[in-house]
């Protein structure tokens, strides 16, 4: 299959999932790298990326959505500009993730799963991110912030909300 | 593979290095249960059930993943596996509603079976079970989500066996749940493969579920009646007031030449047979034109009335007779002989789909053991289709290619105008013109100039032209000259095996039983009929009769006194307009009131193939049982009407049918009790430790006499065995006087129409199933309201899947 005439994607990358299928023995291959670069540029994979990305690797819609519902960090609805992935897994949770989680809800004032009205912040309650040496932890869009206290949470995410994001590197 | 030899409980056991050691104990006689595993398809190892104990290996091992090696041990029954396959039923059981009683698979639900040998019925699980209501996703799949154990076969089916992946799982661990393509419906060739692989209750069939019990049906084996390749397909009975209704059609024990295959047709598309409007009264038309139903005393005195009357007026040349490609060898062997011997004529004739006299011509004797069996599709190393598009017009055919693709690793070449579903298989593509099918093969032969050649043409050549063995399907594509260039070609490399597609499923039996004008049965033409003429005890007309169009234009011009029409609907597929046939005595057996049956002065309610037995023949030559299933009180047999209106025209029964005993055979003696002619059919009987047939309605006498006679049909070495143990046998042409072309000559008209049928036709027959007809209409509907494409996926000339892959 060459490569797409139309797309949704930018130019840059649009010639990046030209190469990406190339690299493998099998354009499926491609598949789950492309979904994740494909959610960061459009904030969700709706049906228009899914068929896209379909025709790009050569499977069905059907076999894409089937690995979109498997990975949970893959999305089809969008999600706050912030996303607010807070880890309960044992470390986390010794080290009070779920007090952190519970603060989150209240003062976001949504519960797991769901985006402020605003379409700031959207909340997820997640299994460990890896950060167990500086547990508890919480991940917003791609960074990382450890070490955290229900006070120094607050901080944060006020700090999001008025600054309307810190060094952002980009992402959803 | 080297065998290797190990242990299994107790037992020393043989199989070659690397064979699944489930598949190995299920050759000895081991049965080991299984949920996920499935014989074909690729493993999944996903239901634990399988589990077995290998010596010096810490965990229980499944056996569908485990290859066999020298010296291993292994037990499959101990309590240890007994608990463990205990744990893995409870855990299945989980989710799974305990339902059994009113579950639409209850009596043959392999989890049931579990449950009964292995024993989970209490369960320690509390969690409240996951429901959901069911889902209607086609015409004739609806999905129970509780009941489904997740084993994934329907899914594997759907995308490894049929190439169509309309079924997914979707999410993950204990919210899995198989999904449609179409987000709540499918799009899908409804083949219904993932409903007869599904070992619970979850997918249930939309013309079979909730209707009655397996136990409540008898179930008989038989052949399809639609497409030309000949499944076996068992219906499940019930009894009726009015004989015997056809419930379900499944290949219920996987066996026979379609293993584990069948398509919507095989499945389905057996409903017109309960359809409330069939025929079941003769109908005979009035002095006010009127038809008006009758006795079938009546109805067959004014057919053979006015036959004799018009022979003997007119001759038999002006009888004409149209047969059938739907009814069995058997029956269209005696319509033959009774239009020859009877009626006197050879004005006899059928819709022809594929030119099966030239292919029989140009195989001739250097082709001779060159026809393939439509098993070779499964197994042959390299496949050349020429034309055609086996997906729509021959789906066993195009399940077995892709098999052999994906199990054997087969090459697949594809030659065709446009687009088929089967060049994803394929390894290469040549893309002709339209009309480019003759310059095709002489590309191929080496003739650079036939086609505008690139690089990849040349590639495609020569990679086929380096293939050791060859099997080579054409299509309807063609015909006569084109036939013998193909099989010419196919001859010129080291080793090609051929088979002609045509339609319908006896389409290459009508053919080899002579309902032709210039051929008799076993391609010997009418000029030479050789022995026959003694054998029929007359003389037989020596000129080749009129063709099916010749037949219509002689009615045009008044010629024509009668028309006798078993089981086809001329007037409808060559658009023959109804004023045309007014001064025509015209005698229908047909199972409808059609286009044709409408002009007749007769109609005589027919049984169809599902309803009678005898035997029928695949466009691949292979020759299958065909066992009466259904029945509906009121209609009778072609077989048994042809040969009442010959009784009562005069004929000698005896003569048409051999029954009973007859004359005495002399052995070389010309005096005393034993003296007298020959019954050559009684000896050939003796010699074959065959019994004579006691009604002269039974359609096997015809078969001995066809056995007996006709070229090509010669019996063999436990041929009548393995035919009526449900079994395929696979008959070569004959190379007999046909394939001298001076007698049929190069002016032979080949008179094919392909019936262009897809998966959801099927002809006049196509029309009166719901079935089919439901599927149709679901996707034009689809269509209409999201906007897509606006073609069904057959008006498109594709399947859903593919269309589902491109949008």
């Amino acid at each position: 299959m060459s490569a797409e005439t139309q797309t949704l994607f930018s130019p840059g990358l649009a010639a990046r999932f030209d190469r990406m299928v190339t690299l493998y023995p099998q354009r499926r291959s491609a598949l789950v790298p492309m979904l994740l670069y494909a959610q960061d540029e459009m904030g969700a994979l709706n049906d228009a990326v899914i068929a896209e990305v379909a025709s790009r690797v050569g499977i069905s819609e059907l076999e894409v959505r089937n690995v979109i519902s498997y990975y949970s960090m893959l999305h089809t609805k969008p999600r706050g500009k912030y996303h607010v992935q807070v880890c309960t897994n044992i470390s986390c949770m010794l080290r009070g993730g779920n007090e952190l989680f519970a603060r989150c809800k209240e003062k976001l004032k949504i519960e797991n799963r769901e985006t402020t009205p605003d379409g700031l912040f959207s909340l997820e309650e997640v299994e460990c991110i890896g950060a167990c040496s500086w547990a508890p932890a919480v991940q917003v869009n791609y960074d990382f912030h450890e070490n955290l206290t229900p006070e120094s949470l607050d901080a944060l995410l006020d700090q999001y909300r008025t600054q309307n994001g810190l060094a952002d590197r980009g992402g959803r | 593979m080297a065998d290797v030899t190990f242990t299994v409980d107790g037992k020393k056991l043989t199989a070659p290095a690397g064979t699944l050691l489930i598949e190995a104990c299920r050759a000895a006689g081991i049965a080991i249960p299984q949920f996920c595993y499935y014989p074909g398809l690729a493993l999944q190892a996903a239901c634990r059930m399988c589990l077995v104990r290998q010596e010096k290996v810490g965990k229980l091992q499944t056996a569908c993943t485990t290859q066999v090696a020298e010296g291993q041990v292994f037990t499959t029954e101990s309590p240890e596996i007994a608990q463990a396959r205990k744990a893995t039923v409870e855990l299945v059981l989980g989710n799974h509603p305990l339902d059994c009683p009113v579950c639409d698979a209850g009596g043959e639900c392999e989890l049931q079976d579990m449950t009964f040998k292995y024993g989970a019925g209490v369960s320690l699980y509390t969690e409240a079970k996951q429901h959901r209501e069911e889902q209607q996703w086609s015409p004739v799949v609806f999905f129970d989500r509780p009941r489904c154990i997740l084993c994934y076969r329907c899914v594997r089916v759907c995308n490894e066996g049929m190439d169509v992946a309309a079924l997914g799982v979707q999410s993950r661990g204990v919210t899995s749940v198989i999904a449609p393509n179409m987000g709540d419906h499918l799009e899908c060739e409804e083949c219904g493969n993932c409903i007869d692989i599904c070992p619970v209750g979850a997918l249930t069939s939309g013309t079979y579920r909730y209707k009655t019990r397996p136990w409540e049906m008898n179930h008989v084996s038989t052949i399809c009646t639609h497409c030309a390749d000949g499944c076996k397909t068992t219906l499940g009975v019930r009894s009726a007031n009015y004989g015997a209704e056809i419930i379900r059609g499944d290949n219920r024990d996987r066996s026979g030449i379609n293993g584990d295959f069948l398509c919507i047709k095989g499945r389905y598309a057996f409903d017109f047979a309960n359809r409330p409007d069939r025929l079941t009264k003769p109908l005979l038309r009035d002095k006010d034109g009127q038809l008006k139903e009758a006795t079938w005393e009546q109805a067959l005195d004014r057919t053979a009335g006015r036959l004799r009357e018009l022979r003997e007026s007119r001759g038999g040349g002006a009888i004409g007779v149209i047969g059938s490609n739907r009814t069995t060898n058997e029956e269209n062997y005696l319509l033959q002989k009774f239009a020859r011997t009877v009626l006197g004529t050879n004005n006899i004739d059928h819709h022809r789909t594929a030119d099966y006299a030239a292919f029989v011509r140009a195989l001739g004797e250097r082709g001779r053991g060159r026809s393939a069996s439509l098993r070779e599709t499964a197994s042959a190393p390299a496949v050349l289709l020429l034309g055609n598009d086996p997906t729509q017009e021959h789906p066993l055919a195009a399940w077995n290619l892709r098999t052999d693709v994906r199990l054997n690793q087969a090459r697949l070449y594809v030659v065709n105008h446009t687009p088929i579903k089967l060049e994803r298989q394929a390894t290469a593509t040549l893309r002709i013109p339209q009309d480019g099918y003759g310059n095709a093969i002489r590309f191929l032969a080496g003739d650079d100039t036939a086609l505008p050649a690139d690089d990849a043409g040349r590639g495609f050549r020569d990679a086929l032209r380096a293939e050791p063995s060859l099997l080579i399907l054409f299509g309807s594509e063609y015909r006569g000259a084109g036939v013998a260039r193909v099989i010419e070609f196919g001859l010129g490399l080291a080793d090609a095996r051929f088979a002609c597609l045509g339609d319908y499923v006896n389409s290459r039996g009508a053919a080899d039983m002579g309902l032709l004008p210039d051929l008799l049965p076993g391609y010997l033409p009418v000029s030479k009929p050789g022995g026959l003429v003694e054998e029929y005890g007359g003389a037989l007309p020596q000129t080749p009769g009129m063709d099916l169009i010749q037949i219509f234009d002689a009615a045009a011009r008044g010629d024509l006194a009668a028309l006798y029409v078993v089981g086809s609907n001329p007037v409808l597929r060559y658009g023959i307009a109804p004023e045309t046939l007014k001064n025509t005595f015209i005698v229908v057996q047909e199972m409808f009131l059609t286009e044709t049956a409408q002009l007749a002065d007769v109609v005589l309610p027919a049984a169809n193939l599902y309803e009678k037995s005898g035997t029928v023949t695949n466009t691949f030559g292979d020759q299958q049982l065909v066992n009466k299933a259904g029945d509906l009180a009121g209609t009778r047999s072609d077989f048994e009407m042809i040969v009442r209106i010959a009784t009562k025209m005069g004929a000698d029964a005896k003569k048409l049918v051999p029954y009973g005993r007859g004359v005495r055979a002399d052995m070389g003696q010309s005096r005393g009790a034993q003296s007298g002619e020959a019954d050559r059919h009684a000896v050939w009987l003796a010699a074959n430790n065959l019994e004579p047939k006691l009604s002269p309605l039974d359609p096997f006498a015809v078969l001995d006499e066809i056995e007996r006679l006709v070229p090509g049909y010669e019996p063999q070495a436990g041929g009548r065995a393995e035919l009526m143990a449900g079994n395929d046998i696979h008959l070569e042409p004959p190379s007999a006087p046909a394939a001298s072309s001076a007698d049929a000559g190069p002016a032979r008209r080949d008179l094919v129409l392909p019936a262009a049928d897809t998966l959801f036709t099927s002809g006049t027959l196509g029309r009166y199933s719901e079935k089919l007809n439901s599927v149709l209409e679901a996707y034009t509907t689809a269509a209409r309201t999201t906007g897509r494409d606006g073609l069904s996926p057959v008006a498109a000339g594709e399947s859903a899947g593919e269309r589902d892959r491109r949008a």
